[in-house]
């Protein structure tokens, strides 16, 4: 069963936000959620959002708050591999079996291809959206290893970047899609 | 080397006060050497080392490790890395050895003379330009205790003494010192020299300026540990949200109060001046109750105010034969600049050009929405604050007034910032959080501005009509011209109406100031953004009018350096070869913050729906000398994309006094699918002194589109930004 699905029309883009992965939302106060293969228990009201679960309740503030509805991606984990906007995502939507990442979960030492190549292209400005990115690209890389030019463009439109860093975030998922060509 | 936002310890028992010289302190402390610059007298030393445990550039280590103070924010532009780099340069450190951290707030030790006084705010492209003689000097005494000490340990002459990366080398006897080495031995001579300017270091010997060093926040920027102010986390800490009015200004009435206070997690409700805070124990309780808040709003000063109807008043001010000033809704006019012979040049004019431009009102946008954490001491007397902000100091003096305390009793913790872009010199975001922190000391306050808070209370740069009136001679040549502005925020509009760069010998730049009531505040490059658009795109007119390219004209009135700018991007673009059916190229120039800049795109654009499609952006620079050139090239990268998303689609609207957009779903800021195929960037070589270049790209797009328009259309865009709508509305004319 779906839980639901949202679509974000922008004036600019048509974003959907696909969350069959999710189940429907079940009644509990005392969650248990698997957050980067480690095992948690958290005491909070089934409407709170996973972003806000993350960050506040697990102290895992890479993933960040700035929209609160899904449009700019800042805020992408990923569930089960998938890239999911946790700000849109009850925590009661997620079901016990799953597998939620953060940044924090990509690596511990940006040995990761996508944060090797952040860095190789000196992607990052201010940096607040950066995390979102990395997730929103490695998310890409999940379902096609080899994304075209055309391919990287379209799936990260979805994400903002104030600073205007988009060049370089192209640039840096094409390093790292290409890193084991090296 | 690496970088930390570690706040600083106190430990003031290793450290010792020594002496002051023409500017100069120096305290040694068990751990190492730490000049101080800008310390004006012992007594403000003595005041500055009281207050913080380092409180200079530079820590150094036994074993040889260096702690370089930054003084400005970082926001993403890359200071945190520059400015650290040019004192490394001269102190002749090991870059790998250096780590960065945020220096306190203490403009007498870390500030740099700007207007009255000495200021640590970081705004206007000015960080490595204000910063570079005094980080050069300071680096450069720092070297030269090193030397002293070493020569006294060997009984030989400093002038026989050279260095190298973090070592002191003594050549005729082959004796090296590495630098943490000395540290044993330091001996602080009496009197520190200020280090004549032929004595620094050769430009031509720079080995960290200049190069491309990977900046020193990135790292930190791809796992998530780079701390923002919304990340901090104390314990025991509550969470804040105000409710503020829709119409600027206006005043609320509670209507509900018990129905929020008996809500689950919720611990208080309190009203502010311009709003209602809920504070509550979870992120998750503070947003419902936020949303429930029922509040009645007072009309205020924008109340009735639409800003598409602002235009008419502006139009009736220029129009009328009464004086601006005369005229209801004027507060004040003022004649900006009067170079020249206006009066004569326009009587003698061999022709007259009269065109207006207009522009609406943009939002920052700045990714991370306002919000700090503040916590209170159980007396009351003091408060320490996580803040992202580009004006510490201010924060620091904002905070204690609103609390009542010294500002000395405010300790800032800087973060780093999610965007800037000029909204973050004011902390209104600060005085907040600490307001509601004073009320529930000692616990913290988290506040937090939802991105509809951050937007519906934003601070806009302001809509403003600009009328332009131009003379030329018989030859066609720009004699002179007038501009004015009319709008709201005096000096934000009043920014940006200089020319120069450009030899136009008469001219003369005024404002009437119309305040509506709307915040309002500097947005990435101020009034450049908005005066440029209609100085540049007025320069094409007039040369399309007189049958002249609009590069060969400009190349008549450009100065040498701002010349060389021009004919390099011209270059770039292959200006004037025959281009594809439906495309054409636009130029403009300007000088913002010492950076003078030539930029071209190339457009085309889609008959039925109005769209432009900008497909490439050439740009040359001449900003001096440049610290990091790929940090620079990637500032302008990013102010093109800023430059495009406002000229092409953001608009604050306003009816009846309230905003209408809401969030990214209708405020669009610009996506990776609509960039242009390519963003070409040239710096010039220069030996010139830095310039300030973050927001040098920015108000090049929308004069170089506008421009490019005219040329493909013979249609003018007067109003920005150039929605769909507009371009239609053009081309129907």
């Amino acid at each position: 069963m779906v839980a639901y699905t949202i679509d974000i029309t922008c004036q600019k883009i048509d974003i959907t936000i696909n969350n069959s992965h999710l189940l429907e939302a079940e009644n509990m106060a005392l969650v248990k959620i698997n957050i980067n293969d480690k095992d948690e228990q958290i005491d909070v009201p089934e409407e709170t959002h996973l972003l806000w679960a993350i960050r506040e309740h697990l102290g895992l503030t890479g993933t960040k708050f700035s929209c609160g509805i899904g449009a700019c991606g800042a805020c992408t984990v990923h569930i089960d591999g998938v890239a999911t906007r946790s700000c849109i995502t009850p925590i009661s939507a997620v079901t016990d079996g799953q597998k939620i990442t953060t940044i924090e979960g990509l690596s511990s030492d940006n040995s990761h291809p996508l944060q090797e190549a952040w860095i190789e292209a000196q992607v990052p400005q201010c940096g607040y959206c950066q995390s979102g990115q990395i997730m929103h690209a490695a998310g890409l890389l999940n379902e096609n290893s080899k994304p075209s030019k055309q391919e990287i463009v379209k799936h990260m439109s979805a994400n903002l970047c104030r600073c205007g860093t988009y060049m370089r975030i192209a640039k840096a998922v094409e390093i790292a899609a290409t890193s084991d060509e090296k | 080397m690496q970088s930390s936002t570690t706040p600083l310890k106190p430990d003031v028992s290793r450290r010792e006060f020594l002496k002051t010289s023409g500017g100069v302190a120096l305290m040694i402390t068990g751990t190492g050497l730490m000049p101080l610059s800008s310390v004006t007298s012992n007594a403000n030393a003595a005041t500055a080392t009281s207050q913080n445990a380092i409180t200079a550039w530079v820590e150094l280590l036994k074993d040889g490790s260096l702690t370089i103070y930054s003084p400005a924010t970082e926001m993403g532009q890359g200071s945190m890395s520059a400015l650290p780099i040019i004192f490394a340069e001269e102190m002749d450190a090991d870059w790998d050895k250096v780590t960065v951290k945020f220096a306190p707030q203490q403009p007498e030790v870390y500030g740099r003379p700007l207007f009255r006084g000495v200021s640590q705010m970081t705004f206007g492209s000015t960080g490595v330009m204000s910063y570079f003689p005094l980080l050069r000097q300071a680096g450069a005494q720092a070297r030269y205790i090193l030397l002293a000490s070493v020569a006294k340990h060997l009984s030989v002459d400093s002038s026989e003494l050279t260095t190298s990366p973090n070592k002191v080398i003594h050549a005729s006897t082959g004796r090296e010192f590495d630098y943490g080495d000395i540290v044993s031995f330091l001996d602080v001579p009496n009197v520190i020299p200020t280090i004549p300017d032929d004595q620094l270091k050769n430009p031509e010997d720079f080995r960290l300026i200049g190069k491309n060093l990977p900046r020193v926040d990135i790292p930190q920027k791809v796992n998530g540990t780079a701390q923002f102010a919304i990340d901090v986390r104390l314990p025991n800490m509550l969470y804040g949200m105000v409710e503020r009015g829709r119409v600027h200004g206006a005043k609320p009435t509670l209507k509900n109060e018990s129905a929020i206070t008996s809500m689950d997690g919720v611990v208080g409700v309190y009203r502010l001046e311009h709003g209602v805070a809920v504070l509550a124990e979870t992120m998750g309780s503070v947003f419902p109750a936020k949303h429930k808040l029922d509040i009645e709003w007072s009309d205020s000063k924008p109340t009735g105010f639409n800003s598409a109807d602002a235009f008419a008043l502006y139009e009736k001010i220029l129009d009328g034969n009464d004086v601006p000033e005369n005229i209801d809704g004027v507060e004040s006019s003022k004649v900006l600049i009067d170079d020249g012979d206006l009066e004569t040049t326009k009587a003698n004019a061999a022709k007259t050009y009269r065109i207006d431009y207009k522009n609406d009102y943009v939002y920052h946008a700045q990714q991370e929405p306002l919000n700090s954490v503040v916590q209170v001491s159980a007396d009351l007397s003091s408060a320490e604050v996580w803040i992202g902000t580009q004006n510490g100091t201010g924060a620091q003096e904002d905070i204690a007034k609103a609390l009542g305390i010294a500002a000395s009793k405010v300790t800032i913790h800087q973060q780093y910032l999610g965007g800037g872009f000029g909204r973050r010199t004011l902390s209104d975001y600060g005085v907040e959080a600490a307001l509601l922190a004073k009320e529930v000391a000692p616990r913290p306050v988290k506040l937090t501005w939802s991105r509809e808070d951050d937007l519906h209370y934003g601070m806009y740069r302001p809509a403003t009509l600009q009328r332009m009136e131009a003379y030329t001679d018989e030859a066609g040549n720009l004699t002179g011209f007038s501009h004015i502005v009319v709008g709201d925020g005096e000096r934000l509009i009043a920014d940006g109406t200089d020319i120069h760069g450009y030899n136009v010998p008469n001219h003369k730049a005024e404002m009437h100031i119309v305040p509506h009531g709307i915040r309002v505040k500097h947005w990435r490059a101020v009034g450049h953004g908005t005066n440029k658009f209609a100085i540049e795109c007025m320069i094409d007119e007039i040369a399309a009018d007189q049958n002249i390219d609009p590069v060969e004209y400009r190349k008549r009135l450009l100065e040498p350096r701002a010349l060389a700018t021009l004919e390099k991007v011209a270059s770039m673009a292959n200006w004037g070869e025959t281009l594809p059916e439906g495309r054409a190229q636009g130029v403009a120039f300007l000088e913002r913050s010492n950076t003078l800049s030539s930029g071209i795109c190339e457009i085309s654009f889609d008959k039925d729906s109005g769209k432009i499609k900008v497909h490439h952006f050439w740009s040359a620079h001449d900003a001096g000398i440049v610290i990091q050139p790929d940090s620079v090239l990637a500032q302008i990268e990013g102010g093109v994309v800023m430059g495009l998303s406002s000229a092409l689609d953001e608009q604050i609207t306003i009816v009846n006094g309230e905003v209408q957009q809401s969030n990214f779903n209708d405020y669009p800021i610009i996506r990776m699918h609509e960039l242009p195929e390519s963003i070409e960037t040239e710096i010039l070589k220069s030996s010139a002194p830095p310039a300030g270049l973050g927001e040098s790209s920015t108000p090049l797009v929308a004069c170089a589109i506008a421009n490019a328009f005219f040329t493909l259309t013979g249609k003018h865009l007067r109003h920005l930004p150039f929605t769909p709508d507009r371009v239609k509305q053009a081309l129907s004319t």
